[in-house]
């Protein structure tokens, strides 16, 4: 990371200034398009590309060693962590939009582009000079020189954080245990379940007798004609959603009902809405 | 040539898209990503005045918001989970149990 060194003159001074610019629009372009994607998926991969560019930003501001946490930490893990959580919840997810506040979507511009005015006024007062030459600890150093403050100035915030994460992994745990509230049903109950259910044969693979075997491509039938059952509900349409599902996901929706019911405030808060609207809330 | 200023500017504009994406979005796993939007515009900021200072406390202080960042999101994530568990939907206006 010896770049300050390296690149010098006014070749590195005009690949500084353009490597700005294209991260500056492809970061604003892209949490542009967070906010503004409606599938929560899209706006996952959005967010990921601002972190990207914020990390080359970090290794041009001599950060080099923030660089690589954004990459692991940001980009790696709690990214991961959005679609498997996104996974969980439903893939379809996609935000409705329908104000249920009314202007709703006004005020928040409102208030966006005086936010921004307030932001650009307190920094356009600001004396912002030019950044000092960089010295060793931008550059090779910086990981030494972090490591130095980090376990003498600010050792204690530093065993903090530690407390912070064992509280954070248990609060997690808790949070998504579950109690089992009924018995263990049984292989044989299982097996019952199964035959009663009129389809006792696992769903039929997608794209078995089709050109492609993608998971996308609908198996054929004997007669020709495409197994819909084959793909994936979540796969099978450019826009599927929730109404696929009548009980939300199919897994689990056995284990809904119960939960459903002991929200009576959950229903009454939908019934003015109407029913198809409770699908549409994704 | 590239100020701290510009860098500056870049994160006040990340912040306060993040921050109409908080005021817009209703589903509570896009107003998180929002969230953390808005997070690391303010690491950008962090960065940047350490680099306008010639000293590393600012880099620090990002790695300590990244540090408790990371934290929040899993435990936002295990309570968004099981309230999706519990009422099948992800939607913040459906979390109104505390409002009857």
């Amino acid at each position: 990371m010896s770049h300050h060194m390296l690149l010098a003159g006014p070749a590195a001074e005009t690949t500084r200034v353009l490597a700005y610019w294209v991260l500056a629009v492809i970061s604003v372009t892209s949490a542009l398009g967070m906010i503004l994607a409606r599938r929560a998926v899209h706006c996952a991969m959005m967010l990921a590309l601002v972190m990207l560019s914020l990390a080359v930003m970090y290794v041009e501001l001599g950060a080099p060693f923030l660089a690589f946490v954004q990459v692991i930490v940001y980009t790696g893990a709690v990214l991961m962590l959005f679609l498997f959580v996104l996974m969980i919840v439903g893939i379809t997810a996609a935000d409705s939009i329908i104000e249920t506040i009314r202007g709703q979507r006004l005020w928040a511009a409102l208030g966006g582009i005086a936010l921004l005015v307030l932001l650009s006024l307190v920094i356009g007062h600001a004396a912002i000079g030019p950044s000092p030459p960089a010295t060793a600890k931008f550059g090779n150093g910086n990981l030494n020189a972090l490591a130095q403050l980090l376990f003498t100035k600010y050792v204690f915030p530093f065993e903090l954080t530690s407390a912070l994460l064992i509280t954070a992994a248990l609060g997690a745990m808790v949070l998504a245990h579950r109690e089992r509230t009924g018995p263990k049903p049984t292989q044989r109950e299982l097996a019952a379940r199964r035959i009663a259910s009129g389809r006792p044969t696992p769903l039929p693979g997608p794209g078995t007798y089709a050109q492609h075997n993608a998971v996308d491509m609908p198996a054929l039938l004997p007669d020709g004609t495409q197994s819909s059952l084959s793909v994936s509900p979540v796969l099978s349409g450019p826009t599927p959603d929730v109404s696929d599902y009548p009980e939300g996901l199919p897994e689990g929706s056995s284990e809904a009902e119960p939960a459903r019911l002991a929200s009576p405030a959950g229903s009454a808060g939908s019934a003015d809405s109407g029913g198809q609207e409770a699908g549409d809330q994704w | 040539m590239v100020s701290p200023a510009h860098f500056i500017a870049l994160s006040v504009i990340l912040f306060v898209i993040g921050a109409v994406g908080v005021l817009v979005r209703r589903n509570a796993i896009v107003v998180f990503m929002c969230v953390e939007l808005m997070l690391n515009a303010a690491n950008l900021a962090f960065v940047a005045f350490a680099r306008m200072h010639n000293g590393l406390d600012g880099q620090l202080i990002a790695f300590f918001v990244m540090v408790v960042a990371a934290a929040e999101v899993v435990v936002g994530l295990a309570i968004l989970t099981s309230i999706f568990r519990a009422r099948r939907s992800a939607s913040v206006d459906d979390a109104n149990l505390m409002k009857y």
